[in-house]
């Protein structure tokens, strides 16, 4: 049984920490950074494997900084 | 880059699924973290790329938060004076009747000042795309009071509320303009949560291809947040514009194809 799995890369510099795409999230993939960037922004950050690629992250997030990559792999 | 939580190995160029478009310049853009007007100059600038008519659209930007809108979005644009973008629109979509022209406004530079341009652009049916971004608030200038301010609603000019007494009543300008014959499609949409982005999008592309057609104004707003006006946090100022900003301001279509939409928008008098 193949498996749809999804990742996501965050532009951690174009990040504003607005917070959005958690609010977005069905399965609660992201959360906010301890860490600030360069701007002192506190940014998203991916904090489990749930991801499904689902892309409502990408296409709420005002400055486009997450880019959402989606494959189907084997089941282990 | 700090390290993620998960290396997958899924990380290549054809798994790609979503990214941000190369029609948006690479630099940050000015706004407030969490404003929808990034939301919507990316899914502008996506449409005219779905539909590859980037070389061949000119865009007007105005004079408030979106004033730098043409720092942003790599395609032809020019800076209106305050509210006078669909003037100049009308003499550009005149002069070249081929390219597709749109207006990207906020509720003070189309509902306030440029009240009068706006109305007529609309009662002549020019045939451009006009985009109105409708906050309910003066964000750039720091908070003041626009047309658009909903009753009671708390702003650096109105610190006890809008009076409707003497501040008179907030301007439905999409309700208004839909009852002029020069308009063809006429829209009320939001960006604060992805449903709502999809279908804003679908709304800004029909909007593009009315233009083809040489039918008439098409005309989208989308009601979007002023966190930094309204002194909230980002998700907190989509929830109170889902509580507050909807009810008065009732999302979907007004007219299509010509023709007034019977919904909740039109028959909500209040």
């Amino acid at each position: 049984m193949a498996k749809i799995k999804g990742d996501i890369v965050v532009n951690v510099e174009r990040c504003k920490g607005c917070e959005i795409c958690i609010a977005a999230c069905p399965f609660s993939v992201i959360a906010m950074a301890k860490d600030v960037n360069s701007k002192g922004y506190h940014y998203a950050i991916k904090v489990n494997d749930e991801c499904t690629g689902c892309v409502n992250c990408a296409v709420i997030c005002p400055d486009g900084v997450i880019t959402v990559y989606r494959a189907k792999v084997a089941a282990e | 880059m700090v390290e993620q939580f998960a290396k997958l190995d899924i990380r290549k160029d054809e798994n790609i699924v979503y990214k941000r478009t190369d029609l948006l310049v690479d630099r940050p853009l000015s706004y407030c973290p969490g404003c929808g007007h990034g939301t919507v100059h990316r899914i502008i600038m996506e449409t005219l790329e779905e539909m590859s008519i980037q070389d061949k659209t000119i865009g007007v930007s105005p004079v408030g938060c979106s004033v730098l809108a043409y720092d942003f979005m790599n395609i032809d644009m020019l800076g209106a004076a305050h509210g006078r973008a669909p003037a100049l629109a009308t003499a550009i979509k005149r002069m070249w009747p081929d390219r597709f022209v749109f207006t990207y406004q906020g509720d003070g530079d189309l509902a306030a000042i440029g009240t009068a341009e706006t109305i007529h652009a609309c009662n002549r049916g020019e045939h451009f795309t006009m985009i109105f971004i409708n906050n309910g608030i003066y964000g750039m200038t720091g908070g003041q009071m626009a047309p658009t301010t909903l009753p009671n609603m708390r702003s650096s000019t109105s610190p006890y509320g809008r009076d409707v007494e003497t501040m008179g009543f907030p301007l439905k300008m999409t309700e208004l303009i839909a009852q002029l014959p020069g308009t063809y499609y006429v829209t009320r949409q939001a960006v604060h949560t992805p449903a709502g982005v999809r279908k804003t999008k679908k709304a800004i592309r029909k909007a593009f291809e009315n233009q083809k057609n040489k039918t008439g104004i098409s005309f989208v707003e989308v009601v979007s947040n002023c966190n930094s006006g309204w002194k909230m946090t980002p998700v907190q100022s989509n929830k109170w514009m889902e509580e507050n900003m909807f009810p008065f301001y009732p999302l979907g279509d007004i007219k299509v194809d010509g023709k007034l939409v019977e919904t909740k928008a039109t028959a909500a008098k209040e």
